[in-house]
This record gives structure tokens, C-alpha cells and sequence, in this order.
């Protein structure tokens, strides 16, 4: 499933527009975007918590020529399937 | 410690952004996650485009070891949810050092 056929399945539950829905749904992923580019935690009961976790440095290499390459650190984020969410997709109905 | 921001925080925010009553945001906002959970248990891959992809794998049985018996148990096949960070959210939470958050 896309955003867009998400953003037509919560506007037909809710008696909103597919435009207004759709600022909604844009809302919350920036929402969480910028929670995690402040460093910030986003816990969401039933679903998940997002985070961001630091890789360190560390020497790569080019999978085509083998060359050795510096790979520098960075920030990535993370996200954990909370225990409804992680049993849900594991059921026998999916 | 880390700040954490719960669903009340997202809430919150698209009340005060797109201007709804309280009530609707909070029934939207559930609507949202409720619609992305049901979605991924009817085994269906999900993405955001701008923020990340959500994919079912399955994974194969295999044999692995109680770490504190030594003893080997099956683990059954299942399916497991990956997250797949888009490139736009990458860049974004790339920030060395954090920038300073006022609020």
C-alpha cells in the first residue's frame, strides 16, 4: 500500500476530504521526522517506537573494485515493532 | 536522557496545524495507525514515500540454542516486520552534531 491509497482508506472512515486527510497523514510522518532529527524518542502504544541509533565509523569496501573506503559516522533511525504490532503480522489470518 | 514524544505529542500537532477540534484529531490520528497496523496484518507491504517503507519478511525455521541450557530449540517459520528508511528521512536525521531544540 502507497500513502495515497492510505490517505483514500482514512478518508473514507473519517468524514473529512482526501485533501484534508491527506494533510493529516503528511502531518504525522513530518511529526515524527523531526522528532527523531531533534534526537528525540517516538513512542506510539500499539504500534512501534521509532529512535535514532549511531553507527560508528568504520573502513568499507567498494563491493565492485575491493578498494578500501572510509565510511564515516552517522545517525540512522530505528524503528521496533511494539508487541501488538509484531504479533498482528506473525498471526496465521496474514 | 532522552525527550520522548508519544502519540498525544502527534495529536497535538496536527490539531494545532490543521485545525480540527481536539476530537477529530485524535480520532484521525488513531484512524492513521490503526489503518497502517491493519494493513501490515493482512500481510501487505507498506510505503510512505518521504518517510520510510514497511516490509513483511518471512523468515525460515530454523534450529537455534537456549543460551542458558545449551540446549537446541526449534524456532518456528514467522514473519517479521523491516523498516526501510527513505533517503529524505535519512539526510533529515543525519544531523551531527543535534542541533539544540528549543521549545
Amino acid at each position: 500500500m502507497t500513502k495515497a491509497e492510505l490517505v483514500e482508506k482514512v478518508a473514507g472512515k473519517i468524514n473529512l476530504t482526501k485533501k484534508q486527510t491527506e494533510v493529516i497523514v503528511n502531518t504525522v510522518f513530518q511529526s515524527i521526522t523531526e522528532s527523531l532529527s531533534q534526537g528525540k524518542k517516538v513512542e506510539l502504544r500499539g504500534f512501534g517506537s521509532f529512535r535514532i541509533r549511531d553507527r560508528n565509523a568504520r573502513m568499507g569496501r567498494n563491493p565492485k573494485s575491493g578498494d578500501k573506503v572510509a565510511v564515516p559516522a552517522k545517525r540512522v533511525p530505528f524503528f521496533k515493532a511494539g508487541k501488538e504490532l509484531r504479533e498482528l503480522v506473525d498471526s496465521e489470518d496474514s | 536522557m532522552t525527550e520522548t514524544v508519544v502519540k498525544a505529542d502527534i495529536i497535538e500537532e496536527v490539531y494545532q496545524k490543521v485545525g480540527f477540534t481536539r476530537q477529530e484529531a485524535v480520532q484521525a490520528v488513531e484512524i492513521v495507525f490503526d489503518e497502517m497496523k491493519s494493513v501490515l496484518g493482512k500481510g501487505e507491504n507498506l510505503r510512505i514515500v518521504g518517510f520510510a517503507s514497511f516490509n513483511l519478511r518471512s523468515k525460515a525455521e530454523r534450529v537455534a540454542r537456549n543460551p542458558k541450557t545449551g540446549e537446541p530449540v526449534r524456532i518456528k517459520p514467522r514473519k517479521v516486520l523491516t523498516f526501510k528508511p527513505s533517503k529524505q528521512l535519512l539526510e533529515k536525521t543525519n544531523r551531527l552534531p543535534y542541533e539544540p531544540v528549543h521549545t
